[in-house]
């Protein structure tokens, strides 16, 4: 029986990739979000992962808008980062494990998720900084992925009641998978944070803390809200909570806060980190 | 036709079924962006890079002018927007001034307050 370790959610800025290359940790501008991560690898050292499913959301690297998956299951031997066009350096490829990823992909299925299954899959920013931020002293990725893809770009989305069910369901597809793996489950971006418009640097840290603080003991409390409503309230970027929101839906029973970070800003955006764990 | 109703956030638009259609070329051109060659090809003539990609009026004088507002109106979504700002060496702090009427550092300061 496969054993999903935890979750690991955290924000995954164009602009951290910048930092990474230009080694800009203990810059007083980035040092409140790298000492964030510390606690983080103490914590995956401690519970050795093989795999890491890792819920994203695409930002026009691999998917444009003439066909724009809601959900989408990567299934390659190996996913390549590429340019995205500004110019941040390109991060070596991460091993796949397509065994698991159709494991993964029927299981879904099975449990009514029309997903898209990705053979091919450019992986972007919001793939391979979070796995950088996580084990940044290994040259390439050290666990194999699976990446899982949610739009966040065109409307209509898929609720966040929605994407907590689909949480709950890799969840449960990795606890049946008859095989002695150890997962991680990784959601990343958010948190508020607004790009466009004339409302443009929206941040609202209120909300944040309370769906961080949510995530613990009443992990549906974010699905109360209407697509709408999030963008109101966490601005247009902000919705990327989805990932989080699905992340922790995929831990089964009670779990507990290993460790959380909250800044802000980097760019434009309230950076969030968190571990959690099953209570065993 | 049936029309819903779309809840109106200040400042603030909806990427909707709308907008994808009407900003599909402005989008288009922007996603090509991803190529360093597609870039140098845009730099060389901007004019003839847009017509290549059949932007139409609005969408070609928002790029020629730099208007982000104007990009956004035309259809532009701000995923593929972000790859036309990298060409011109802008970051998305350099956007949000652009958009909020804001100097820069005003622009940052609001940030920062906004962590306090």
């Amino acid at each position: 029986m496969a054993k999903i370790v935890g979750s690991i959610t955290t924000s995954h800025v164009p602009a951290i990739g910048r930092a990474l290359a230009g080694k800009l940790q203990d810059d007083p501008y980035w040092k409140p979000f790298f000492d964030g991560f510390p606690p983080v690898h103490a914590w995956l050292e401690k519970v050795k992962p093989d795999v890491a499913v890792v819920l994203y959301n695409d930002h026009g690297l691999n998917f444009f808008l003439d066909k724009m998956p809601t959900f989408a299951v990567g299934a390659a031997p190996q996913y390549h980062n590429a340019d995205e066009g500004w110019g941040i350096p390109t991060l070596p490829p991460y091993q796949g494990d397509p065994a698991l990823s159709w494991q993964l992909i029927e299981d879904l299925v099975a449990r009514e998720f029309d997903i898209t299954t990705c053979q091919e899959m450019l992986v972007d920013h919001a793939f391979s900084l979070p796995l950088k931020l996580l084990w940044p002293a290994s040259e390439s990725c050290p666990v194999r992925t699976v990446p899982v893809c949610i739009n966040t770009v065109q409307y209509p989305l898929p609720s966040a009641r929605r994407c907590y069910k689909l949480g709950k369901a890799i969840g449960e597809a990795i606890a049946g998978w008859d095989d002695d793996l150890r997962v991680v489950i990784i959601g990343t971006g958010g948190l508020s944070h607004q790009l466009d418009g004339e409302r443009a640097g929206f941040i609202n840290k209120d909300f944040d803390l309370a769906f961080m603080e949510s995530l613990i003991a009443d992990p549906e409390w974010a699905t109360q809200f209407s697509m709408e409503e999030l963008v109101e309230k966490t601005g247009t970027q902000g919705v990327e909570l989805l990932m989080w929101l699905a992340a922790r839906a995929a831990l089964p029973g009670a779990v507990r806060k290993v460790h959380a970070n909250y800044h802000i800003p980097i760019s434009n955006t309230a950076a969030g980190l968190m571990v959690i764990e099953t209570v065993a | 036709m049936a029309t819903r109703q779309k809840r109106e956030i200040p400042g603030t638009s909806i990427f909707d079924g709308e907008l994808a259609q009407k900003g599909y070329a402005l989008n288009k051109m922007c996603f090509s962006f991803n190529s360093a060659d597609n870039r140098a090809e845009f730099q060389r003539d901007e004019a003839a890079y847009c017509r290549k990609f059949g932007l139409n009026d609005e969408q070609e004088t928002a790029i020629r002018t730099r208007n982000v507002l104007g990009l956004l109106a035309a259809g532009g979504n701000v995923y593929y927007l972000a790859k036309f700002a990298g060409i011109l060496g802008l970051d998305v702090q350099d956007l949000g001034a652009a958009q909020t009427g804001m100097t820069k550092e005003a622009f940052k300061a609001m940030l920062v307050a906004a962590g306090k």
